[in-house]
């Protein structure tokens, strides 16, 4: 009889409260683990993650240029436990920037960001930017020659931007270089500001996933729906065990780097950009700074915050990749922007030197305008083939240019992450 | 059109806020200002530099080279390009950045990309035979011409 008792027990405030974030019943296509991969579930338990051993760190850390980098030597060496949370913080929060990623190429290729969904969509975007942000100032706090040269480079980037450019990085760092004002913006914003808009923006962002009636499906006839308690409940559960245990696992063995302290007088050779800024970097060694660091950037921007809004001729929401035309164009259009990036760079870097054959013209010309035809040209008259030859519709057209774009990301930030070695030389 | 309380309310807020976002990137917020604090950069006496030779002056983070001609040039050991700190190199009588390859010739100019301007230079004033040089504000230049140049 203990079964009957246990059914009649009324569950605290608390638990309800975390049990009305899912309805009472749910259609049992939106549980498949297929459909959503469990990742906006899995970055919601890693923001906690976070900030749980986040407010742990904070009562050693100091974040002053003397004491930063010998309170982190402190968390390591002196303090109970202090490394292992230390490599739990580090390893969650680049989790959060991969599944953050992933959570965002799902949505998308899942066909979930139209109508009513559209303004979740910038929410996410907002959010997605958040990560980055939280990721990108958390890099300072260290003080070693790793954070202290990674953000040098970013703020510099920044600082091509025209007009505002030099302003913005005087306000990013409270300084002309990085040095303990950087350190003091950096630590508040890190450990107050982001993440209070990212509550702000999370809730938002739920409710708004509830109000569109839950993860996006395909159109159907028959809906079976099941009870949230146990049939979703149970696999969040499962979730959320898995990523917990493998993070402690993982955060035995991997140690959070930590290099010398910072110099300012001695750049280590090469000096990298954090690992998910790498792409950008990679753009501006082969790029103009007007264009890697302003017109790239900025239509990159505006094409993915347009991305719902665009004319669509036949969206059918929930349906991978729109259709089979679809799924075959973004595969084939993301292996192909791979493979032409990986030659491009690679032809860019040891046979083509515009800079120096065309060095009568500006150099907006010269290392501008024309790398930047040779990427784009080539897979404008690829997408015109499958124009066409295939008659693809616009959406599928829009998805294969959003492959493009994220294939060739990935294929910089890769290529300067593992092939980059002294000078940013390729390694081969 | 009607202008309603909300409305009007709406855009006073936002007035306001685009003015403190103005001054907010003209101005950055005000903080200790760990510049005006320093004093110019004494280098020492005009005369105990050799003609043709480049000083390194790691501790005011810039190099002083002196032309044949006598004239001094004070320039930012901070690459243009991502801000990393450029070597000397003895065989070009150059500079060259260990991060991104960027290539300077003796006047800072650029000679090979990624970088796009030259190497910022600081002001010098000779006082009393002795070399001053203002650290606290490197300014920017396009090329290197004659009248960036001191002289003694």
């Amino acid at each position: 009889m203990a079964n009957k008792e246990s059914d009649q027990r009324i569950p605290s405030s608390l638990e309800k409260f975390i049990l009305h974030l899912h309805p009472n019943r749910i259609d049992s296509r939106a549980i498949k683990f297929n459909r959503t991969f469990g990742l906006g579930g899995i970055l919601a338990l890693l923001f906690v993650i976070l900030s749980l051993t986040g407010l742990t760190l904070r009562f050693s850390y100091i974040p002053t240029v003397e004491h930063a980098y010998d309170s982190i030597i402190g968390i390591r060496d002196n303090t109970i436990l202090g490394q292992f949370i230390r490599n739990l913080h580090h390893l969650s929060a680049k989790l959060m920037v991969l599944v953050s990623f992933l959570h965002l190429i799902r949505v998308y290729y899942s066909q979930s960001i139209f109508q009513k969904r559209a303004e979740n969509w910038t929410y996410g975007l907002l959010l997605f930017f958040l990560v980055l942000a939280s990721s990108f100032t958390g890099y300072l706090l260290p003080w070693d020659q790793l954070a202290y040269w990674a953000v040098t480079v970013i703020t510099q980037i920044v600082e091509y931007i025209p007009l505002v450019g030099d302003s913005l990085a005087y306000l990013l760092r409270g300084s002309d270089t990085v040095d303990g004002n950087t350190l003091i913006n950096f630590y508040t914003l890190h450990t107050g500001i982001i993440p209070l808009l990212f509550v702000v923006l999370m809730s938002v962002h739920f409710w708004l996933v509830r109000k569109a009636g839950g993860v996006a499906l395909p159109k159907t006839e028959e809906k079976e729906k099941v009870d949230v308690i146990p049939n979703l409940l149970w696999k969040e559960i499962m979730v959320a065990s898995i990523v917990i245990g493998g993070l402690f696992i993982v955060s035995v063995f991997y140690e959070a780097p930590l290099l010398d302290q910072a110099n300012p007088l001695k750049s280590p050779n090469p000096s990298k950009a954090p690992w998910y800024f790498l792409g950008a970097q990679e753009l501006l060694l082969h790029l103009h700074p007007f264009f890697g660091a302003v017109i790239i950037p900025l239509s990159a921007a505006l094409f993915f915050f347009g991305l719902p809004y665009f004319r669509y001729k036949n969206v059918n929401i929930g349906v991978w990749f729109n259709s089979s035309l679809g799924k075959k164009m973004s595969i084939q259009s993301s292996s192909i922007s791979f493979v032409f990036t990986f030659i491009l760079i690679y032809i860019l870097d040891h046979f083509l030197h515009f800079d120096i054959w065309f060095s009568g013209v500006p150099s907006v010309i010269s290392t501008g305008v024309i790398p930047f035809l040779l990427y784009t040209l080539p897979l404008a008259g690829y997408l015109l083939f499958w124009y066409k030859n295939h008659k693809a519709n616009n959406t599928e057209i829009i998805m294969a240019c959003t492959s493009i774009l994220l294939s060739s990301y990935v294929c910089m930030l890769l290529i300067s992450l593992l092939l980059r070695g002294e000078g940013m030389q390729l390694i081969f | 059109m009607k202008l309603n309380r909300r409305k009007f309310i709406k855009r006073i807020l936002i007035v306001a806020a685009s003015i403190e976002a103005v001054f907010l990137l003209k101005d950055g917020v005000s903080k200790i200002d760990t510049f005006s604090s320093k004093e110019l950069f004494n280098a020492g006496k005009a005369d105990s530099f050799e003609k043709n030779k480049l000083y390194p002056f790691s501790t005011g983070q810039f190099f002083l080279k002196r032309f044949e001609d006598g004239g001094f040039l004070a320039m930012s050991v901070k690459c243009t390009h991502l801000g990393c700190v450029v070597n000397a190199n003895s065989k070009t009588g150059g500079f060259n950045c260990p991060c991104h390859a960027s290539q300077f010739n003796k006047f800072g100019e650029v000679l090979s990309a990624p970088a796009t301007r030259p190497l910022d230079i600081f002001p010098i004033r000779i006082e009393n035979g002795e070399i001053l040089v203002d650290t606290r504000k490197p300014v920017k230049r396009s090329s290197y011409n004659k009248s960036q140049l001191t002289y003694a």
